[in-house]
C-alpha cells in the first residue's frame, strides 16, 4: 500500500487558499497549513489597536481557517528576510508598494524549504489564473514555480486543469480530474464551491491581506524612506505606519497623533523610544515625535498637537513634553487652526 | 513539570502566537506557559492555536488592558 502523501498549504486566511487545501484534503492527502508573517499582514492589527473597532471580530483568519479545516497551522516570522523582497523587488512594485510577484516567489520558496525540512511531498497555493494582475496571471505562474525552486512540486488546485500537470498529478498523488479550472476575477465559482463544502463564513478582504496594496499605507512607507534617506525599516516602523495621524511639517521630523483611545494606549508603549506630547489643560491625544527636533520644532509640534485636543479653540493650552529618558516640561502654546496646517503636511 | 512566563506585551497578533509557538517548541508535554499580552486579539488567537496544535488552555485572565493565557503543552 502506498504511503499517505503530505502537502503544505499556504494559508492566507482567505477563501481561495482554504478551498485549495480542502480540495486536496478530500483526496486523502495529509495537509498542514503555513502562514508567513511579513510585518505587513492586515490580520487584526488595526482592529487590535483601535478602540472604535472593538465590535469587529479580532480573529486571525489563517488560524480560523486552519481550525475549520481541522489542520495544523505553522506561522513563520519572516520579517527580517522579507526586507530584501520589499526593498529591492526583482519584478518591481504593483500599483502601490506591493511587490506581489517577488512576494509570492519568496513565500513559495520558503514553503519549499519547509517541505524539505519536514519531509512533506508538495506545496499547495490558492492561486487562480487572472485573479490578481501582478502575480496571478498565466504567464506569471511558471515564473513563481521556477524562481521559487518549487518547480513541479507546486500545485494550484483551483486552476490546475488550465496549467501543465505537476508532479503530484503525474505521480497520481492527486487526481487531476478532481481539481479545478477556475480563471478570472469572478468570485462565483469559489462561492459555489464554498457552499458545496458547507463553508458559510470566510474572509474576503477587498484589498487582499497586505498593507502594501493600500494607497495610504504605501504613501507613508515612501515618506519614511524619503525622510531617512534610505529604503530600510524595522518592525516598529512598519507597525507605527498603521497607527494614528501622521503629520510631517519638516523633512527631519513628523508627528504621530493618536486618533482615539486605543491608538493612544498603543503609542504609550513607545514613550521610551520617542519624545512624546499630550495636552495637560484639556483632553487631547498622545503624540509621538519621530526625528531629531530643535526647540522651535517642538514648539510647532506642540501647536499641532493642541489642534487635535478639546482645547483647539482656546487662546492657550498647556502641552506636556516628555523626552525618551523621561524628563518632562510644559509648553504654553496657541493651537494651530486647520488652515494653518497645510495639506501637504499630512502623510 | 516547569512553568514559564512569556512577555508578549506590545506585540500585535500574530506575533504573540508566533512567540508562543516558538516558546512551546522548547518545552515538554505537561509543562505550563503563561503568556502575557496587551493585544486583545490573543484571547481568540492563542486558544485557537492551542486547539489546532493539541495544547490545553488552563486559564485566561484580563486585568487593566492586559491579557494572560496559561496553557499546558500537549503531547
Amino acid at each position: 500500500m502506498s504511503r499517505q502523501r503530505k502537502a503544505v498549504a499556504l494559508i492566507s486566511g482567505g477563501l481561495d487558499s482554504m478551498l485549495a487545501a480542502k480540495i486536496v484534503m478530500e483526496q486523502g492527502v495529509h495537509v498542514e497549513g503555513i502562514n508567513f508573517f511579513t510585518g505587513f499582514c492586515v490580520e487584526g492589527h488595526t482592529h487590535a489597536i483601535r478602540e472604535n473597532d472593538k465590535a469587529k471580530p479580532k480573529r486571525n483568519n489563517a488560524l480560523w481557517v486552519a481550525e475549520q479545516l481541522g489542520i495544523k497551522l505553522h506561522i513563520v516570522d519572516v520579517v527580517e528576510e522579507y526586507k530584501k523582497v520589499l526593498i529591492n523587488p526583482k519584478h518591481g512594485y504593483g500599483t502601490h508598494m506591493n511587490p506581489c510577484l517577488d512576494c509570492k516567489i519568496f513565500m513559495v520558496n520558503k514553503a519549499k524549504q519547509w517541505i524539505v525540512e519536514n519531509d512533506f511531498d508538495f506545496i499547495i497555493t490558492g492561486e487562480v489564473i487572472g485573479q490578481r494582475p501582478m502575480s496571478q496571471t498565466k504567464s506569471k505562474m511558471p515564473i513563481v514555480s521556477k524562481q521559487s525552486g518549487a518547480d513541479d512540486l507546486l500545485l494550484r488546485p483551483m486552476c490546475a486543469k488550465n496549467l501543465p500537470a505537476t508532479r503530484p498529478e503525474i505521480e497520481g498523488w492527486v487526481d487531476r480530474e478532481k481539481l479545478c479550472d477556475i480563471t478570472g476575477r469572478s468570485r462565483k465559482p469559489q462561492m459555489a464551491m464554498a457552499e458545496k463544502f458547507g463553508i458559510d463564513d470566510y474572509s474576503q478582504p477587498a484589498g487582499g491581506c497586505c498593507f502594501l496594496t493600500d494607497k495610504y499605507y504605501s504613501a507613508r512607507l515612501v515618506d519614511l524612506w524619503k525622510a531617512q534617506g534610505s529604503k530600510d525599516y524595522e518592525l516598529d516602523d512598519v507597525m507605527l505606519l498603521k497607527v494614528g495621524r501622521h503629520i510631517r511639517p519638516e523633512k527631519h521630523f513628523k508627528l504621530i497623533i493618536a486618533r482615539e483611545e486605543g491608538e493612544g494606549r498603543f503609542l504609550e508603549g513607545y514613550k521610551k523610544e520617542f519624545t512624546s506630547m499630550h495636552c495637560l489643560s484639556h483632553t487631547g491625544p498622545l503624540a509621538l515625535i519621530d526625528g531629531i527636533t530643535s526647540a522651535e520644532d517642538l514648539y510647532l509640534a506642540a501647536r499641532i498637537v493642541a489642534r487635535y485636543g478639546q482645547g483647539r479653540h482656546a487662546e492657550q493650552v498647556d502641552i506636556k513634553i516628555r523626552d525618551k529618558e523621561g524628563s518632562e516640561r510644559t509648553l504654553q502654546v496657541k493651537p494651530l487652526t486647520n488652515e494653518e496646517i497645510p495639506k501637504e503636511w499630512y502623510v | 513539570m516547569i512553568k514559564e512566563t512569556l512577555n508578549a506585551r506590545r506585540l500585535l497578533c500574530p506575533l504573540p502566537v508566533i512567540r508562543t509557538q516558538d516558546k512551546v517548541k522548547q518545552l515538554k508535554a505537561g509543562d505550563q506557559l503563561e503568556v502575557i499580552c496587551t493585544d486583545p486579539g490573543v484571547m481568540q488567537d492563542i486558544p485557537t492555536w492551542c486547539r489546532i496544535n493539541g495544547h490545553k488552555v488552563l486559564e485566561t485572565k484580563v486585568c487593566d488592558h492586559e491579557y494572560s493565557i496559561t496553557l499546558e503543552v500537549g503531547a
